[in-house]
């Protein structure tokens, strides 16, 4: 089937649960080769769950997800490193994978920190650290990447700069993008597919589509309302608190 | 030349250095001292079994330390305990038991201090033997699963997300460390594989700045440790294991004047 060659990674109803509580469930995507795939949601709508169920690292998981590629390159959103480890960023950049010094080069400059090279991980700024996080994904080429908030703690300026790195990436790897971001405007200029997720997914389609959508206004409000038109669907469902679904 | 048992004890401290050196490591980085002492604490039980069943001690350690590991992994599953008293749950209970098992073994007469801290004098040309095969085989398994293990090590999701199978990887360093100490028990002693293990790594941790760097000086501070500790056993007539911890131990103390002094000279 030519039309599933481009599919790096597809989700099929997949959900996870922890504690006998879902932290996500019934998640339906597919990320196709030299595409933009956004998840948006508010905190604890299960994002980073669902990046992490596209990337294999739950395993017990409800539905089913199918992974064409083995070239994946991850910038999770909170990472915890152990400094008992002495390691340059050097060292980090070949973590996963061997790549040769030209290529490091390479991608610390696209990132704007080639000169922190020879410098302990453990000295790095927040925002510096992102943008090593980020060139080590990037540096080996792969053909999914997925990206948890990647752009956390940089600073503004920087912020654009990556946005449209990630963008030109995409373009010239061709190869497909799992983001999560908080940054509206980047989701509506630069994507290609949004999912909307509240526990599970509120709604999906193009930016324009989900920015019609009136779930999304109700979980951004203000800020999303700049953005789109007016068109109305009634609601089948309501969210309490705890995110769980309750039918109307 | 091997028909002198200091020289059989030299080459064979060297061979361990070899070994404990990467592997100490990991131990640190990992942080899984109290899973080597807890794997070395049981190594006393293995010792009797290979007396009553007259088998290889080395053999019959490294078996009974695997069986330890995989009874604290199936723990961790099923009980609510923490780790670190499960930890002392094992290596209290198989050393006692070790112990209880001893007394009933009459019919043998047991050197308990060369167990337990080493004797230099114990080591046999066989035991040479299988320090530097079982000590290279170890560091070519050890190279094999270097990138998943490391990786996971930094941060075990990347691992996992790119690919890399840490979970095979952690299970193969934990037989790997079963059979580190199986094969120095007769050199070090039980009760101080764990230091010969960690004190040069924590030594070579001080003075490194990079991952490879400090394999290099912990391997470098065990064969130092390694040597000194046994000409000063020979010298003040001291227990082999003893004698190469202190060695280890002052070479760490030393490691830290070294950061005081850099640290002046950058102000």
């Amino acid at each position: 089937m030519s039309s599933n060659t481009n599919i790096l990674v597809k989700l099929n109803n997949a959900g996870f649960r922890q504690n006998n509580k879902w932290l996500v469930e019934g998640v339906s995507l597919k990320v196709e080769k030299g595409k933009i795939v956004t998840l948006i949601g508010p905190n604890g709508s299960g994002k980073s769950t669902t990046a992490k169920i596209a990337l294999g690292i739950y395993k017990n998981i409800e539905g089913s997800v199918e992974k064409y590629t083995n070239k994946v390159g991850y910038v999770p959103q909170k990472i915890s490193i152990d400094w008992t480890l002495p390691l340059r960023v050097n060292d980090f950049m070949v973590l996963t994978e061997k790549i040769n010094d030209d290529e490091i080069n390479d991608a610390l400059s696209l990132t704007g920190v080639m000169h922190l090279k020879n410098k302990n991980l453990g000295n790095l700024s927040g925002g510096e650290f992102q943008r090593v996080l980020l060139a080590r994904a990037i540096s080996k080429k792969p053909e999914l990447l997925v990206l948890d908030e990647p752009v956390q703690g940089v600073d503004y300026t920087g912020e654009i700069a990556l946005y449209e790195l990630i963008k030109k990436i995409s373009d010239t790897l061709n190869c497909g993008i799992l983001l999560i971001s908080h940054d509206l405007h980047t989701v509506m200029t630069a994507t290609d597919h949004v999912v909307c997720l509240n526990g599970h997914v509120c709604c999906s389609g193009t930016p324009m589509d989900v920015a019609e959508n009136n779930e999304y206004k109700t979980l951004f409000g203000e800020k999303a309302s700049q953005i789109l038109s007016v068109y109305e669907h009634k609601h089948d469902h309501i969210h309490s608190d705890d995110g769980d679904i309750k039918k109307n | 030349m091997f028909d002198d048992f200091f020289v059989r004890a030299l080459f064979a401290g060297i061979g361990i250095a070899f070994v404990t050196g990467p592997l100490g490591c990991f131990i640190v980085w990992r942080r899984l001292s109290y899973f080597g002492d807890t794997l070395a604490h049981s190594a006393l039980l293995g010792v009797t079994m290979a007396y009553t069943f007259e088998l290889n001690i080395a053999l019959s350690v490294f078996i009974i330390s695997s069986l330890i590991a995989l009874i604290l992994i199936q723990l961790q599953k099923k009980t609510n305990l923490p780790g670190d008293a499960l930890l002392g749950l094992l290596a209290h209970s198989s050393l006692a038991v070790g112990l209880v098992v001893i007394g009933f073994l009459t019919f043998i007469r047991f050197d308990i201090m060369g167990l337990l801290f080493g004797d230099i004098l114990a080591v046999t040309k066989g035991d040479l033997f299988m320090i530097w095969i079982g000590g290279a085989v170890i560091l070519i398994v050890l190279k094999l699963i270097w990138k998943p293990l490391f990786a996971s090590t930094v941060n075990y999701e990347l691992a996992e997300a790119e690919g890399l199978n840490p979970d095979r990887a952690k299970a193969v360093f934990t037989i790997l460390m079963a059979a580190v100490i199986a094969i120095s028990i007769k050199m070090v002693g039980l009760l101080l594989i764990t230091g010969m293990l960690i004190i040069p790594a924590a030594m070579a941790r001080n003075i490194s700045d990079s991952p490879q760097k400090m394999v290099f000086y912990s391997i470098i501070g065990g064969l130092l440790s390694v040597i000194l500790g046994l000409f000063s056993s020979l010298e003040f007539n001291t227990s082999s294991g003893p004698s190469i911890i202190v060695a280890s131990l002052i070479l760490f103390i030393l490691s830290l004047l070294n950061i005081k002094q850099s640290i002046k000279l950058k102000n």
